[in-house]
């Protein structure tokens, strides 16, 4: 007889109390086989038109709000812009799950996200412009600064959403994250206090199929990212992620659930990045534009549109409002990036702590002796 | 065990840690503690002793094992409001939290153009001389002097314990304070609502006329002892504990030395790259035409910490300081 003979468990009677005793039955937190979807099930016709169609409103400008800062790369104008087309079902329903006094963890990909939460367009784009690390008021806005290094925000929102339920606020976190994010420790180390703490909080990872270049095969060899969830103790979601209307559910629901004390939950929602990883990126080398065509008919803008016709939820009338608002902001941005911003060089020195160390002042000074000398300079240049 | 703290009657260094964040948690409930172990044991050190019981297991939270969860949990709850102050347990265990510090702790104030600071403590028990195996005697200031948007302070006598933690506490900026544990248990007086000078001042501990010793932290004892070892061969050597690497008080470290005209760096952490490589040469810098002498550095020897078996000869003690003395080129000494 071996020693993981099944018959000497029989005689064992059952586990010992204490700390080490299995909790959870996993059953009911792992996700289902196939990702939620609304557009073209008999979901579509429950849900909220009003919903529905500021959605609708929301994929189009931000679709156009992704082309035209994708633009302003080229000319230079933006250092860098990680364009979220294909995925902005993903970003508009992460915004709209959200109350005003939830708080969003995004990415440095989730720019649409942010600015589909309201904050003003031209702020939200402060960081990849070059001219400071955030545009934004953060708790004005109750969103973090998009996040450089991948699944740092995580732990944040778990604070966050912990120290909001010690003070009795009905505050939910969201934390947007990408598919090699999830590979990060950070990522797991979130998850697990989240659990942990029963933080009210919220992942959402956009599997967008690649990590720059890398696709989700070399990335995670789990039947999911959702499936990850239930080693933490907590539900996995398994979302269309081209499906706005089906993000928007997928999300309320773990958005109130986390509300009411029910704790964290982790949602992955499949979807496609149909551009490169950034304007800097060459993305034919990596993938077949046979993949990116098939995606392409899976379009989260054009997927809204046709249903929608189809249920008799859109109208001519709406399309052109939407259209309208896209071009209206697109010749926005064109106008106030015309130009280049004016700077203040002391500037580096003002938020490094709450009062400068006499180490930065004596720099600060040293700084604004050098720029006087320029001044004078070109003054004498100019006589 | 250190000619600071004499043994007798008194409290602790560990006492006096305990005692300020049981002071700071009294007066404002926005303080939080959370790390490993910290809570019903008291901490491995027993610094968090009792907080639990008095606080709850909310202010005084037993996290899972993880130090960057740890530190980014901590960083989520600075943002709403609260004051953590977390513990890693030993120096070499907090470099798993490295990135959580080095680009959001440190910078989250200057990312967001002033919005959010973050005032958190971050208590490291740190240093070496306890015959700790590997990855508990690790001497890491300089890994935090190095980035901008921490305050590093290291606390040498009880008092300052209990002063510089409750104004660590107290700070809007987020602040790495460095415990020398092997001075844990070294007993002094100490009167708690006595005034102990803020974070970014230097102190003379001893008076001089030869030369200055200058350090912090653990090796303060050291170099206490090796000024009154000095006094035999006709040196009067003054000791001058930072108390704070960052702010670094120039102004103090800068009068003592051009009085003085000679200056020793001592610490045990290694000596390449470190934070005396640093103050040798803003000494150098700002006091070159008072100098008689080059500034001199006694460190830890550039290797990984050494077993506890051999770390006497790695730790720089006061045969290496007395060296160093007598390598200041005296005129007046063949
Ligand atoms: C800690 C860290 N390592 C590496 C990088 C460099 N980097 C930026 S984006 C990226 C890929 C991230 O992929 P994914 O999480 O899937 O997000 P996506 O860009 O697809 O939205 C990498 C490796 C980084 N930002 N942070």
């Amino acid at each position: 007889m071996t020693v993981l003979d099944h018959r000497h468990h029989t005689s064992v009677p059952g586990w010992l109390p204490g700390a080490t005793a299995p909790r959870t039955d996993p059953a009911p937190l792992l996700p289902d086989a196939s990702p939620v979807r609304v557009l073209g099930t008999p979901a579509l016709e429950k849900y909220d038109p009003a919903v529905l169609r500021e959605l609708y409103r929301r994929l189009v400008v931000g679709r156009r709000y992704n082309q035209q800062a994708t633009v302003l790369t080229k000319q230079g104008r933006l250092a860098v812009y990680p364009a979220s087309t294909g995925q902005e079902a993903c970003q508009v329903a992460a915004a709209m799950a959200l109350g005003a006094g939830d708080w969003l963890f995004p990415s440095y990909r989730d720019t649409l996200a942010v600015v589909s939460r309201g904050v003003d367009p031209l702020e939200a784009l402060t960081l990849l412009r070059g001219n400071a690390h955030t545009g934004y008021d953060p708790r004005a806005v109750r969103t973090a600064p998009l996040c450089t290094p991948l699944a740092t925000q995580a732990p944040h929102a778990v604070g966050l959403a912990h120290a909001a339920r010690l003070a009795g606020d009905p505050v939910v976190a969201l934390a947007l994250l990408g598919d090699g994010g999830t590979s990060e420790g950070d990522f797991h180390e979130a998850l697990n206090f989240a659990a942990v703490l029963q933080a009210p909080v919220v992942f959402l990872v956009q599997n967008n199929g690649y990590a720059i270049s890398v696709p989700l095969t070399r990335q995670s060899a789990a039947p999911s990212l959702a499936h990850k969830a239930v080693g933490y103790g907590m539900p996995g979601r398994l979302v269309d992620g081209n499906d706005a209307p089906a993000v928007h559910a997928v999300l309320t629901e773990a958005v109130e659930r986390a509300r009411a004390g029910g704790g964290p939950t982790l949602v992955e929602a499949l979807t496609y990045r149909l551009e490169a990883h950034t304007n800097a990126d060459d993305a034919t080398r990596y993938r077949e534009d046979e993949e990116v065509t098939a995606w392409r008919e899976h379009d989260p803008v054009l997927l809204m549109e046709r249903h929608l016709r189809a249920a008799g939820l859109l109208d001519d009338e709406l399309v052109r409002q939407a259209a309208e608002e896209a071009e209206a902001l697109a010749a926005r941005m064109r106008a106030e990036f015309h130009t280049d911003a004016e700077l203040d060089p002391m500037s580096l020195f003002a938020h490094v702590y709450a009062e400068p160390t006499p180490q930065l002042r004596e720099q600060a000074a040293q700084l604004a002796a050098e720029l006087a000398a320029e001044r004078a300079a070109e003054a004498g240049v100019r006589q | 065990m250190s000619a600071v703290a004499p043994a007798r009657a008194g409290s602790t260094m560990a006492q006096a840690l305990n005692a300020a964040l049981r002071d700071a948690m009294r007066e404002d409930r926005s303080v939080h503690v959370l790390g490993e172990d910290v809570g019903p044991l008291g901490g491995v050190f027993r610094i968090t002793d009792g907080l639990t019981a008095e606080f709850g297991p909310d202010r005084c939270l037993d996290t899972p094992l993880a130090e960057a969860g740890i530190l980014g949990t901590a960083v989520g709850m600075a943002m709403y409001g609260l004051r953590p102050v977390v513990e890693m347990q030993f120096d070499a265990f907090a470099y798993p939290a490295m990135e959580q510090l080095v680009s959001h702790v440190a910078k989250m104030r200057n990312r967001t153009v002033g919005r959010l600071p973050l005032p958190i403590t971050v208590r490291i028990p740190y240093g070496g001389g306890i015959g700790g195996v590997e990855h508990h005697s690790d001497s890491s200031e300089a890994y935090y002097t190095h980035t901008p948007g921490l305050h590093v302070v290291a606390p040498a006598t009880v008092a300052d314990a209990y002063g510089l933690l409750r104004a660590s506490i107290a700070s809007d900026d987020p602040v790495i304070f460095l415990e020398p544990k092997r001075l844990y248990w070294g007993r002094a007086e100490f009167d708690p609502v006595a005034p102990v000078e803020p974070i970014g001042r230097a102190v003379l501990r001893r008076t001089g006329t030869s030369a200055v010793l200058i350090t912090y932290g653990p090796s303060l004892p050291v170099c206490l002892e090796a000024a009154e070892a000095a006094a035999a061969e006709g040196w009067d050597l003054a000791v001058l504990d930072l108390r704070s690497l960052v702010p670094f008080d120039d102004e103090t470290v800068c009068r003592v030395v051009r009085s003085l005209g000679r200056a020793v760096v001592v610490h045990e952490a290694s000596g390449f790259g470190g934070t005396g490589a640093e103050i040798a040469a803003r000494v150098t810098e700002r006091c070159f035409h008072h100098l008689a002498a080059p500034v001199l550095r006694v460190t830890g020897l550039d290797i990984p910490y050494p077993p506890p078996m051999l770390e006497h000869h790695h730790l720089p003690g006061v045969d290496r300081i007395l060296d160093a003395v007598a390598r200041l080129q005296w005129e007046d000494r063949g």
